[in-house]
């Protein structure tokens, strides 16, 4: 094959109108005339145009992303594979990413947010690991919008019944309700895999000669321009008609290709493997031919496929779903297609590598596209778009309204959809499947095992986009640290993270401004905790009608400790304990529930990175020396809120007496201000003393305030004295009484 | 004695079914493949939770139809012990070798979570370990739990002692409350009527770690142990 490939019988004629119909500018298809010499066929357009998408190449923050300190001690592997892997002892690597899938669960919130799954399930996989742990980070609308209960429900089914399919423990998350995601919702999908030391699978093209398999489903016509037209793009009135472009999954056939992948994997038999993801076959073939710095050669013949007559540019454009690619190594083809054949899939060998650094791809005899592998892989270009903050401050500063009694303020916040529990959404997920979850969703992080050893590992996923409004590189700081207090309660110490940055048109330099403050926050706040951000994804576009959500960086937290005794979840234990306040510095209403609720002003108080470092440090060192039976974490709700879920434990309700008042301290903003730093310990009373000693030590403020009592009864101060089993009523029933109110 | 434990396409709870009998009750298990007729000459066949075949007709309603299947059959016909767990227990019931059915949670969905169970009879290979009335901590999780049978084929399984374990309050009684997806008479486990064939909704092999949620479901693997020393 070495004529051109040309136009086939029936396609549209390529001119510029095309284009820019296909979401490409201007100045990019001129490019891509250059770079081939020739006007590209409707094919090559097509995959030009999701190869370029801003999902695909990130075109936009790339440059940006070089920021974002990417090593340490215990990461393994080079940058450009699919997810981030760290070394976390005994022979075992912890393998992680955190993935968008926005706007398909917008569209279609059950397959939406289901296939988000099954999309970081296979990149964990890909890499050799075992899916051990999902986390998903979700914000919805208010509960006044209309589509909002439609929405909850329908992603976190999908979410559900994917992620429980397959077998793999969705053991943490968060939700949160606000009006400024009425039109766009977020589903950030987090999954977690271990592999043996040594056995990481590499998805870098190696071979001249090597055959190439496509193992997997079938290919149709779902998620056709998926990560062009549906996630490269604002949503306007007519996004409904972009419901085809959603992929449906298939959970049962996932579950078989994580196996299938494994055991392949095993063998010695796989260069390369890579899932096809956004853009499917396109987009595995060109990346990993390109990372090894070779060509690749696809006979779409061979394709297997659900209905017949898909066309050359359908296939190579399709994103059906539960579909991997692997570079064989040359004569062991019939070995790995065994492996396939036991779990009934298909295996099919449908190209090989070459060396002429090409992606060249045929059907029916007849060349389709051939173009340099380099150029759709690498090659897209980078922008350097303008920012500028905003003219216009968008702090959120909203009027005081009337401010309830603290007592009665306590009670709203825990009704609040953003206080109250998440049981209704976390009871619909398996969160025990595979025997690891020691400490199960509900508390600050989650903890898992790790089977044969003594260590364990401690998830947390968070963010702040009320903060971030505000200002958008503290509030990133204020995400990166509220993980890491999260995994350190829990007796862990921070070791990595992967991050999901969700911003609106990074065409306007406004939003352009937030995702460049933001990332500066991450890498600020990353380079003085030593924790790498080791993967992560960037989701544009978050906006309709010209109105963007607030700057959402979500951050997944990994945490490691070297004894699963030491771990420790939230919730207040032993009746007599003492309860002890270690802050880093007073809180404030601004983008507090409270404020949001009752009114405040917006204005983010400055964080020292070093203090919150040693709050961590103590932490850490604290649950190492089992000096502290819980530790929780003040966020959303404040200080009063947090007091009244440590009471809150699965094992029956407990009581506290606490006196938190401080001079100089306003009571609401003291009970119920939010912002770094504030974590709440209880420990036994003889424990105290070394505890005061060790954060004295470090520099910080640790008040003992009160002690845990037998008795359900939640005494702060003067103000508030209310029976527990009343807040948990509350609490409990935040979510299902707003999810039931109309059916 | 020997254990195996089953896995179909798409079971779930296989490895960690294993991973009790092994790891944590020190016993001689091996996994069954389902495209094989050979039992191995276990003494117990365990068929674990999950979504065999992706359940996309009816929970259990294509692994009945395995070739592993027509030997448990034969196996469970000659009296060899059969333990059925979550999906394992909707296959049981869709080859018949258990009564009812079990359908759509009352919720219509998904439920994970812990909760108690009492045991209803100790005069069978999987409960003679545990107290009449001995209250266990099991979790359950699964969109299709609710247990259905005909009425007056449901009062001679009471009157005969079938219903091994059945979901209670803290009090250790039966209520609507504590009864998590509408089964009728609150049950979550029964036996056939010669008891040698068992199937529970709750998971005992999520329950053998104190570290893990509690080791409730020890009693029943101890159990079977018990049965057949």
């Amino acid at each position: 094959m070495s004529e051109h490939p040309a136009a086939l019988p029936g396609e549209p004629r390529v001119d510029l109108e095309q284009a820019l119909a296909h979401g490409l500018s201007e100045d990019e298809f001129r490019l891509i005339e250059r770079g081939l010499g020739r006007t590209p066929t409707f094919t090559e357009l097509g995959v030009f145009s999701v190869m370029w998408s801003e999902h695909c190449s990130y075109k936009s923050s790339r440059r940006h992303l070089a920021m974002l300190p990417n090593q340490g001690s215990l990461v393994v592997g080079g940058p450009g594979e699919n997810a981030g892997a760290l070394d976390v002892g005994d022979g075992w690597l912890a393998v992680f990413k955190i993935e968008s899938h926005n706007h398909p669960s917008f569209v279609e919130p059950y397959p939406g947010a289901a296939t988000g799954v099954g999309g970081i399930l296979r990149d964990i996989f890909a890499m050799g690991a075992r899916p051990v742990a999902s986390l998903n980070s979700l914000k919805f609308g208010s509960f006044n919008h209309p589509r909002t209960r439609y929405l909850l429900g329908g992603v976190v089914g999908g979410i559900g019944g994917y992620g429980n399919c397959v077998g793999v423990p969705t053991v943490g998350g968060e939700v949160m309700f606000d009006d400024a995601y009425n039109d766009n919702i977020l589903v950030n999908a987090f999954c977690l895999g271990l592999a043996r030391k040594g056995e990481l699978q590499s998805a870098r093209a190696r071979g001249v000669g090597n055959p190439v398999l496509y193992v997997g489903s079938a290919t149709g016509r779902d998620g056709i321009h998926g990560a062009s037209l549906l996630a490269s793009a604002e949503f306007d009135q007519s996004s409904d008609q972009k419901r085809p472009t959603v992929q449906v999954g298939d959970p049962f056939t996932e579950k078989l290709l994580i196996e299938a992948c494994l055991e392949a994997v095993k063998t010695g038999a796989v260069a390369a493997l890579q899932d096809m993801g956004a853009a499917g076959l396109t987009s595995s073939s060109s990346e990993m031919a390109a990372r090894g710095k070779l060509g690749i050669e696809l006979n779409l013949d061979r394709v297997p496929l659900r209905e017949p007559n898909l066309t050359p540019y359908e296939m190579l454009l399709s994103e059906s779903q539960e579909r991997m690619l692997i570079v064989a190594e040359k004569g062991r083809e019939a070995e790995l297609q065994a492996v396939f054949e036991k779990w009934d899939l298909h295996a099919v060998v449908i190209g090989q590598i070459t060396d002429d650094g090409r992606w060249r791809v045929s059907w029916r005899g007849q060349a389709v596209a051939d173009i340099p592998v380099a150029m759709l892989a690498d090659e897209a270009p980078v922008y350097e778009r303008p920012f500028a903050p905003p003219v216009r401050p968008s702090a959120r500063t909203t009027a005081v309204k009337q401010r309830p009694a603290p007592a009665e303020a306590l009670r709203r916040l825990l009704d609040s959809p953003n206080v109250g529990s998440r049981r209704w959404v976390y009871r619909q997920y398996d969160s025990i499947v595979q025997s690891n979850t020691v400490i199960e969703p509900g508390s600050d992080a989650a903890i898992l095992r790790i089977k044969g050893t003594r260590r364990a590992l401690a998830l947390a996923v968070d963010s702040n986009p009320r903060a971030c409004a505000i200002d958008p590189y503290l509030g990133a700081i204020a995400v990166t640290l509220e993980a890491a207090r999260n995994v350190a309660c829990s007796g862990a110490r921070p070791i990595g993270i992967t991050d999901c940055l969700n911003y609106g048109n990074p065409e306007r330099p406004e939003i352009m401004w937030q995702f460049v403050r933001g990332i500066e926050g991450i890498r600020d706040a990353a380079a003085a905790l030593d924790t790498p951000v080791v993967s992560g994804n960037v989701s544009f576009y978050n906006e309709t009608q010209g109105r963007a959500i607030p700057p959402t960086p979500t951050l997944a937290m990994v945490g490691l400790s070297a004894d699963l005794a030491n771990c420790r979840g939230q919730f207040f234990r032993h009746p007599g304990d003492l309860i002890l306040l270690l802050r880093t510095s007073n809180p404030a209403l601004a983008a507090s529930e409270y404020a949001a609720m009752f009114g405040g002003e917006g204005r983010l108080e400055t964080i020292d990175l070093q203090k919150e470092r040693a709050l961590i440090d103590l932490l850490v060192t604290l649950a190492e020396a089992r000096l502290i039976s819980s530790a929780h974490d003040v966020s959303d709700g404040g200080l009063a809120a947090a007091m009244a879920e440590c009471c809150f434990s699965p094992a029956g309700n407990l009581g506290a007496a606490v006196r938190v008042s401080a001079a100089g301290l306003d009571s609401a903003v003291n009970l119920f201000g939010e912002g770094p730093s504030t974590v709440i310990v209880s420990a036994p009373p003889e424990a105290a003393r070394a505890i005061e000693h060790r954060a004295e030590g470090r520099g910080l403020e640790c008040r003992r305030v009160g002690t845990v009592l037998n008795d359900p009864i939640l005494k702060i101060d003067t103000e508030i004295e209310v029976d527990v089993a009343e807040l948990r009523a509350i609490y409990e029933q935040a979510l299902p009484r707003r999810i039931q109110a109309h059916g | 004695m020997k254990w195996g434990v089953v896995t179909f396409p798409g079971s779930l709870d296989d490895r960690d079914m294993l991973y009790a009998l092994r790891d944590v009750m020190e016993q001689d298990a091996q996994p069954l493949w389902h495209k094989d007729r050979d039992l191995r000459n276990v003494d117990c066949v365990v068929l674990p939770g999950g979504f065999s075949y992706g359940d996309y007709l009816r929970c259990g309603a294509m692994a009945r139809f395995s070739p592993i299947m027509e030997s448990v059959v034969n196996f469970a016909r000659r009296g060899g012990l059969v333990l059925g767990v979550c999906n394992g227990f909707q296959i049981l019931c869709e080859a018949h070798l258990l009564p009812g059915a079990l359908t759509r949670n009352r919720s219509l969905a998904f439920i994970c979570e812990r909760l108690t169970v009492r045991v209803e009879n100790v005069n069978t290979p999987f409960t003679c370990a545990a107290q009449n009335g001995e209250l266990l901590r099991l979790p359950i999780k699964h969109g299709e739990g609710l247990y259905v049978a005909p009425r007056d084929e449901l009062r001679r399984m009471e009157d005969r002692g079938q219903v091994l374990v059945r979901y209670v309050n803290q009090h250790g009684e039966p209520s609507d409350d504590a009864n998590p997806n509408g089964s009728m008479n609150s049950i979550a486990g029964v036996a056939n009527d010669r008891f040698n064939v068992f199937g529970l909704m709750p998971h005992p092999e999520h329950a053998v770690e104190p570290m893990l949620g509690g080791d409730g479901g020890l009693r029943i693997f101890r159990s079977i142990v018990q049965s057949l020393a």
